[in-house]
C-alpha cells in the first residue's frame, strides 16, 4: 500500500499547471511553427499525461515495482507499435526491395 | 497457510463478514495491492486498444498532412478546448475523492465524485453538440459526406478516425460516469473506509486514464492546423 500520498494542495497545484499547459498548447496552435507545431503539441500533451500519471494516479508515491513495470510497459508497447509501423511506411521509398 | 497472529486473524474474519475482504486474500492490504495491479494491467491493454487507432492516425496523417489539416479546420476548437479543461477539472475532483476516501471523509467522497460525474456529463453533452454540428455540416463519413476542397477521400479519412477515436473515448466516458455512480451508491451506504476503499482507487485510475486519452486526442484532432473556428 502507498504509505505516503499527495495532499489537497498538491492536487490543486497540479490541476493549475495542467490548465496552464492546456491554455499554452491552445495558444501556440495559432502560431505556424511549420513541422515543429506537431512536436510542440505532442511534447505538451506528454507533459500533461505525465503529470496525471505521476500525481493523480499516484505513481510518484508507488513503492510496488510491479505497478511501475506495467505503467512503463504500456508506454513501451505503444512506442513499439507506432515506431515499427512508421519504420515501414517512412522507408518504403528509401529501401529497395529485391524483385520489386 | 502462513501463520496469522491472533489480532490479524480477528480482523480477517471481521473484514470477510463486512463483505470487504474476499476469503482468498490474507488481509485487506494484500487485496488492495492485487486489485490495483489488476487495474494497471487492464489499463496497459486499454493503451493498446486506443494504440491501434492512434497508429492508424499517425500513418494516415503522415501520408496526407494537407487533407488532415483541412479536416481539422472543421473541428469546434472552443468546444474541444473547453472539454479538455472540463476533463482535467473532473480528474482533480476524482483525485480529491480518493484523498477523502483514504481519510475516511465519506461525505466529501460522495460530493467530489458527484461533481466529477456532473462534469463528465457536461463533457458528453458538449461532445454530442459537436457531433450534431458535424452531422448538419455533412461531415459524418457516410453517403451524406460532403467536401468542397481537394482530396475529399483523405479528408473523409480524417473524419473516420475522428469519429472512431472520440466515439470510443465517449463510450469510455459513459462507462466512467456509470462506475462513479456505482461508487457513489456504495459510498452513501458507508461501504468504504480508510482500510477498505480499493474500488474507489480503481475507479479513479480508470477515470484518469480516460482523461489522458483525451489529453492526446485534443492536439491530434483539434490542433492540426493554425486556423480555428
Amino acid at each position: 500500500m502507498s504509505a505516503k500520498a499527495a495532499g489537497t494542495k498538491t492536487y490543486v497545484l497540479i490541476w493549475a499547471v495542467l490548465m496552464c499547459l492546456t491554455g499554452l498548447t491552445a495558444g501556440v496552435s495559432f502560431i505556424d511553427l511549420h513541422r515543429w507545431s506537431t512536436v510542440v503539441a505532442f511534447l505538451i500533451a506528454t507533459a500533461k499525461a505525465g503529470l496525471v500519471v505521476t500525481f493523480f494516479m499516484h505513481l510518484w508515491y508507488e513503492k510496488e515495482k510491479t505497478i511501475w513495470i506495467w505503467a512503463v510497459v504500456a508506454a513501451v508497447w505503444l512506442t513499439l507499435l507506432i515506431t515499427l509501423t512508421m519504420g515501414d511506411y517512412l522507408t518504403r521509398g528509401v529501401i529497395r526491395v529485391p524483385g520489386k | 497457510m502462513p501463520e496469522i497472529s491472533q489480532a490479524a486473524a480477528l480482523s480477517f474474519r471481521e473484514a470477510v463478514d463486512r463483505k470487504s475482504l474476499h476469503e482468498h486474500y490474507a488481509n485487506l492490504s494484500q487485496q488492495a495491492d492485487a486489485s490495483k495491479l489488476g487495474m494497471w494491467i487492464f489499463l496497459a491493454t486499454e493503451v493498446m486498444f486506443f494504440g491501434g487507432m492512434i497508429t492508424g492516425y499517425v500513418a494516415y496523417r503522415n501520408a496526407y498532412p494537407a487533407a488532415f489539416e483541412a479536416g481539422s479546420v472543421h473541428m469546434l476548437f472552443l468546444a474541444g478546448t473547453l472539454n479538455t479543461a472540463i476533463l482535467i477539472t473532473a480528474s482533480l475532483f476524482v483525485a480529491l475523492a480518493v484523498h477523502a476516501a483514504r481519510q475516511g471523509r465519506n461525505k466529501a467522497l460522495v460530493w467530489f465524485l458527484a461533481i466529477s460525474m456532473f462534469l463528465g456529463i457536461c463533457f458528453l453533452a458538449i461532445k454530442g453538440y459537436e457531433y450534431y454540428d458535424h452531422y448538419v455540416e455533412h461531415k459524418v463519413p457516410t453517403r451524406s459526406f460532403q467536401w468542397d476542397g481537394p482530396d475529399a477521400r483523405h479528408a473523409e479519412m480524417f473524419f473516420v478516425l475522428y469519429f472512431f477515436l472520440t466515439g470510443f473515448h465517449a463510450i469510455h466516458m459513459i462507462v466512467g460516469v456509470s462506475i462513479l455512480a456505482v461508487i457513489v451508491y456504495f459510498a452513501r451506504k458507508g461501504r468504504y473506509t480508510p482500510e477498505y476503499h480499493n474500488p474507489v482507487e480503481n475507479a479513479a485510475l480508470y477515470w484518469h486514464f480516460v482523461d489522458i486519452v483525451w489529453i492526446f486526442l485534443y492536439p491530434m484532432l483539434y490542433l492540426v492546423g493554425h486556423t480555428h473556428v
